[in-house]
Order: C-alpha cells, then structure tokens, then sequence
C-alpha cells in the first residue's frame, strides 16, 4: 500500500477526535540546532476544511486496525473498514515534509489498540522520539495515551510530547458497558491523575531555585467526551467535565457530538449529529471555565440540558432575572461576567475605563457590545432598564432566533446585526 | 500648519514625532504624510534639531508597542492618529488615555493593531514553502513561499519563521518587500512580482490528499470556514483547489453513510491482552463501591 493510500485511511480513521490546538505549549525553537519547529504562544489553525474546523495539526492514527469494539467508533474491530498501518518512520518522515512547508504545527499521534496498550503505545512513542531526537523536532506533538499502557511508557509519552490525552469517550461507566466495552472510566480518572501528578512535579521542579533544569514533560493534558451517542444528560456530561477540571486539571475537555460514519453498528444507528448541543455544551464549558459558573447553576437535576434555544448564559439571566440590571458602573468583576452578552475581554476594557469615567450608552456602542441583547439588563449613566422589561413573559421571546435560522444554521448563532447597533446610536444621538 | 513628511516606518514616525512634541507642536498644526508625491504639493517643513533634553519624554511602554504595530497598517491617516494619541497621553496630560478602550482615538489604534496582528497571525498560517533545491556546500534544503499581506508586516512577521525554520533556507517573496534567511542571517530586500515564486510543491498533492480526508462531511459549515480563511487566500493555498467539488460531494457522502446497512456487532478476537482487560472490567463492576458515575 503507498503513503498516499495510507493517509487516506489513516486521516480519515483520525477525523473525530475534534482536538487540533497547537497551544498552550512550552516555548522552544529551532535556533541553534538543525532541525526545524517552535512553540510556544498562541496556536496556529493552518488551514481550514468546509467544516469550519481548523487545520493545525497532523491528525493520524497510526493503525486503524484494533482490538476494541466501541460502536460509535469506525475503526472498531466489527467494522469493515479498510486497514492501514504506518510505519513510525513514514509518519516521521509526513510530519516533516508538511511541516517544513508550513502546513501544520506539528502532529497529533493515536492508534487503535494493536496486541496491547503497551505494545501500541511503543510505536506511538516511537515516532515522537525519532521526531525529537534524531531530527530535532521542535514544533508541536500530541500524543493519545492508553489508560491501562504501563505508567512508565505514559511518562515517556509525557516526555516527548507538549501535550497527552485520553478520551473518556463518554461520561459514566454505564454507558461504556453498552457502546465501548472495553473502556473504563475509573482506570481512565487514574491514569489522568498520574499524568497530573508529573505535570505538577516538573512545574514544581522548574520553580526550585538553582536547580538544574528538570527534563520536558508536557504542560497539559486534554479528553474527549462524545455527545448524543447515548442518553447521558448536559448535567451528567457537564459534571463529570467539571470534575476532570478540578481533580485533574485538565486544560480542555471537547465535545464531540456524535456524527454518522461509514460502517454503522446496529447497536448504535445513526442520526444527525446533535451540532447545536454540542455548541451549547462548548458554551457552557466556557462558562464553568472562565465566567466561575457552577455545574447545578447551568444544568441543574430539575433541568438537565441546557436550552439549545438560548446560549446558557442569557438562559441563567432570564431565570435569575433578580440580579439584573446591573450597574456597569459600580459593579464588581463576577456580577459583570454574569451579563449576557459580556465577554471577559470587554469586563476587563469596561474595568479599566470606568476608572476614569461614568460609562454611558455611546461608551458600550464604541466597544462594540451586542447592545440589543445586552440593554435589558444593564444600567449606565444614561440607560436604566425598566423593572418591568425585566419581568415581563416576552423578555425570552425577544431572543429567541426566528424559526428558519434555527433550521438553516442551526449552531452559529447569529451575530448581532449592524441595525442593533444603529437604532442605539440613533436613540442617544 | 506643517507637512511632515516620513518614510512609512515607525522609526521615521517615532523621530519625527519626539522633535514636534518636543517643540511643542500640536496634533493639529501638524499634516503628515508618508507619500512623496503628495508631500511635494505641500510646503514641506523639515523639524528643527531637537531641543536638548528632547529624548526624556514618557510614555507607557504599552503605547510604544501599540504603535509600532499600528505603523505597519496601511491607512494613511495613522500618523497623525498616533501623534494625537501621544499629544494627549503626554502634553495632553491623560496618562490613563490606553485603560480607555471607550476613547474614540484609542479604539482606532486598537482596531488598527487588531488588523495589522490578524494580518501577521494569517502571514505565519498561511505561508507555503516550496522546497526549491538543497545547497551544495551546505547541505541545507532552500524554500521559497509568496504571501500577500494586507499590511507592511513583513519586518515584523519574519522573526517567528526565523526561529521555526532555523535548521532549513528560505525566503519569503510578497510584492513590497522580501524576507531571507540563510542560517544565520535574516535579511530583506525590495518587492517582487508573483512570477518569481515556484507554483508547486511535489508535497502538495500529499497535503491535498490528508485535507480531503480530514473534512467531516456530516457537519458543513462554509462560513464558519471562510470567516477564517476568507476566499483572498485562497489562490496561494495548495489546498483550497478542492474547496468547491468537498462540499459538493458531502451531503452524497453523508447520504451514502446513512443508507449503509449496519453492522453486528463480532464476537471478541482471541487475544491476551483483551481477555485481561474483560476480566478487569468485570471485577471492577463487581467492586460495590466503585465510584464510576462522575455525575
């Protein structure tokens, strides 16, 4: 079989993993040495596929031949799909002609399971090796790690890679039992736990005084929890994110909503894949991660999934409508993250001016805030809503999109049209 | 009224501009221009030699970085914008001026520097190498890429590739000004035309073949696509000559998916580490208090 057949199978096998960032990494460069790469700062998407999704890194299996039957996965061993497996040296050999002509940032390295976890994560590390020391690789590498490989393998992993992942795959052991039989979620937790441990030891070994530099371990770890493939609620898949967060640390948790593939499992048919739940979900993960939102103030027992109406922080407001309007002017930074249609950036510019001035209308507008979303439940020098705004039953109806846009581009919600900014400008001039 | 007349650099705008604050000159007596042409309908007035004592004026170090980013943005009005700005953030006695993202003037600069760093952020993703041949003293591979940026970046976006690319030897070509790296040295000279970068790369058919197969098919969306890869790219990517016939064979493609019988599931294959592996998955669900449910 050629390079050009095995990238077919190999990319193709690699596209729903939904990771691709290239950030977060240590800095490091090329100078000085021979071979090519840097990280460090901002990822770079090189590219972009008519999915909307970015192209920053290689992303390919290094066998799609495996062991494991999870039914929502098309390289599972029931499946008929063609087989293909690269050689270490051939995914070398890809990674540095793509990068060399700046098409990528780097690679991201997963197999199915051939023999054991252990032999294939050998050959996963194997091609990070090559990479890094006999080519002098420098550029991003992201390795999927296999929870029950041996933990001496996985530091080894950790050591050539920026970044490492597991996928939970899905967010309770029931569910496992039923689509992915050969997965465990405790042994998953576990494994993320160790590779905490090592990213915390080296974070603590760089911060000792006059210590030699502690060999490179990778700066995060990341997973990848499937959305619609079986019945677990937003407040399950939220939480159980949540709980990686906290306990584990993890830099990222993707949503993948669960997609049609060739060679469908009778244990799990096809639908369309739940793209507007898994917007919301990313929306909400934002929410827990930057905006101190809790779990139960999202998706709560009584009301487990999030609107797909609505993103979920305008649904919070229209349901803690007490807390509004807020004073832009007096308010302290956690109230303000609380206002729908504020972004953490614009809380910061809004901190910053209200130092020296009282913020009006005109104020907002020339930051380019989504004033139509935003007027209902703000007070400034010049603007307070009134209370009955507030209370009224069409406050929700005001926002919601017409019909056929939910249709059409069901998970893009719209941007906030050029008239919303003119009728406030036109009001205040 | 003065017409100041610069080379389109920062460093000519921030000389300029320190004699005219320096002499106490105000934003608006001041026209400046970076086009020679233009300048010469004008009665030009070189600035006087700077007053001693010139070089101590202050400003926030978040100004000088804001307006070197700026310099490089084509509007012609960003001189004079920049002066006012350090006018006021100095004569004018509003030290403050950069916390207020409110202010009209500073919004501009920063809407400036916002375009001139998305410019150079898409420079870094969107430049294509093309492997022209290997030094025969050396031993180094040489490529050379074409760019068009929007904005006079080149100066600034080059240091990234330099210390990426270190190991290998390029150019950069766009139709202002060139970008060189040998190894040791990173060097520029004068703008060229198109014609003088390679079309292809032997690797490009490659890259092709890992785009087409890395798109999702079930999960279109070209605007979210193109507002990140708007279509001006396009012609200088290897890749997006496939854009058009990857979305039209996608809803066949998903149809396809949806029409194919599903399969059973197959009896586990015989194989150590998988009979390990169920029976661990076995004891653990047997342990009673094994916390498995996250939720």
């Amino acid at each position: 079989m050629d390079i050009t057949r095995k990238l077919e199978i190999l990319a193709d096998a690699a596209k729903y993993d939904a990771s691709c960032a290239s950030s977060g990494a240590a800095r490091k460069d090329s100078r000085g040495g021979k071979g090519v790469g840097s990280t460090g700062g901002m990822g770079i998407c090189h590219s972009y596929t008519p999915d909307g999704r970015c192209v920053s890194l290689m992303k390919v299996l290094m066998t799609n031949a495996c062991l494991y039957d999870c039914h929502y996965c098309i390289n599972r061993r029931s499946s008929n799909v063609t087989r293909a497996r690269f050689t270490p040296d051939e995914v070398v050999q890809l990674t540095l002609d793509f990068y060399k002509r700046n098409y990528i940032e780097g690679l991201f390295l997963s197999s199915g399971i051939i023999r054991s976890a252990d032999h294939t994560m050998e050959l996963v590390i194997e091609v990070a090796r090559k990479l890094r020391e006999v080519h002098q690789f420098r550029g991003y590498i992201h390795l999927k790690t296999i929870p029950e490989a041996s933990q001496e393998l996985i530091a080894l992993a950790g050591r050539y890679a920026d970044r490492i992942s597991i996928n939970v795959e899905l967010p309770s052991q029931q569910s496992l039992n039923t689509l992915a039989p050969e997965k465990n979620l405790a042994r998953t937790e576990e494994a993320m736990g160790h590779i905490r441990g090592k990213i915390d030891e080296r974070h603590a070994e760089k911060r000792k005084p006059d210590a030699p530099k502690p060999p490179p371990f990778a700066t995060g770890q990341s997973t990848q929890m499937l959305v619609g493939a079986d019945a677990s609620t937003d407040a399950v898949i939220l939480g159980c994110a949540d709980k990686l967060y906290t306990s584990h640390r993890l830099r990222r948790v993707y949503y993948s909503a669960f997609s049609p593939i060739p060679e469908p499992s009778s244990i799990l048919p096809l639908k369309a894949p739940p793209l507007i739940r898994e917007h919301r979900l990313y929306q909400a993960d934002w929410l827990l991660r930057f905006y101190d939102f809790k779990v139960e103030e999202i998706a709560s027992a009584a009301a487990p999934n999030l609107d797909l109406a609505l993103d979920p922080k305008l649904s919070w407001a229209l349901r803690n409508r007490a807390t509004f309007p807020v004073d832009v002017n007096k308010a302290p930074r956690e109230l303000l993250l609380r206002i729908p249609g504020l972004g953490v950036r614009n809380v910061e510019r809004i901190l910053g001016a209200r130092r020296y001035t009282r913020l009006r209308l005109a104020d907002l507008v020339r930051l380019r805030l989504q004033m139509k979303k935003l007027l209902p439940f703000i007070s400034t020098a010049d603007h307070h809503p009134a209370k009955l705004g507030l209370d009224s039953d069409s406050l929700r109806a005001r926002f919601l999109p017409p019909p056929e846009q939910l249709e059409i581009n069901f998970d893009a919600p719209p941007a906030p049209a050029t008239s919303d900014f003119l009728s406030v400008r036109s009001g205040e001039l | 009224m003065r017409t100041i007349v610069i080379e389109p650099e920062y460093d000519a705008w921030r000389a300029a501009a320190r004699q005219l604050l320096a002499q106490g000159v105000s934003p608006e007596e001041v026209l400046w221009t970076d086009d020679a042409q233009e300048a010469s309908l004008f009665v030009g007035e070189a600035p006087a030699a700077s007053a001693p004592g010139a070089n101590a004026i202050k400003v926030p170090a978040a100004f000088m970085d804001l307006a070197r980013s700026v310099a490089a943005h084509t509007d012609a009005r960003r001189w004079g914008m920049l002066y006012r700005v350090l006018w006021r953030l100095t004569r004018g006695a509003e030290r403050h001026l950069l916390a207020m993202a409110t202010d009209r003037d500073v919004r501009q600069l920063q809407d400036w520097s916002k375009a001139v760093g998305r410019d150079i952020h898409k420079m870094h993703a969107f430049v294509r190498f093309r492997l022209v041949g290997t030094d025969a003293a050396t031993g180094r591979e040489q490529f050379v890429a074409w760019f068009e940026p929007e904005h006079r970046i080149v100066r600034l976006a080059t240091p990234f590739f330099e210390k990426r690319f270190a190991g290998m030897d390029w150019s950069i070509l766009t139709p202002y000004e060139c970008a060189h790296w040998d190894g040791t040295r990173l060097h520029f000279t004068a703008g060229v035309s198109r014609s003088s970068a390679p079309d292809e790369d032997a690797l490009d058919d490659l890259w092709r073949t890992y785009y087409r197969n890395i798109l999702n098919p079930a999960r279109v969306k070209i605007s979210a696509m193109q507002s990140e890869m708007p279509k001006k790219y396009w012609k200088n990517l290897p890749e997006a000559s496939l854009i058009a016939s990857l979305i039209a064979e996608s809803a066949g493609r998903v149809q396809g998916m949806l029409g194919t019988e599903e399969r059973a599931a197959k009896p586990a294959p015989k194989n150590a580490y998988l009979k390990s592996l169920h029976a661990m998955n076995q004891s653990e669900a047997a342990a009673p208090n094994h916390e498995s449910d996250p939720a």
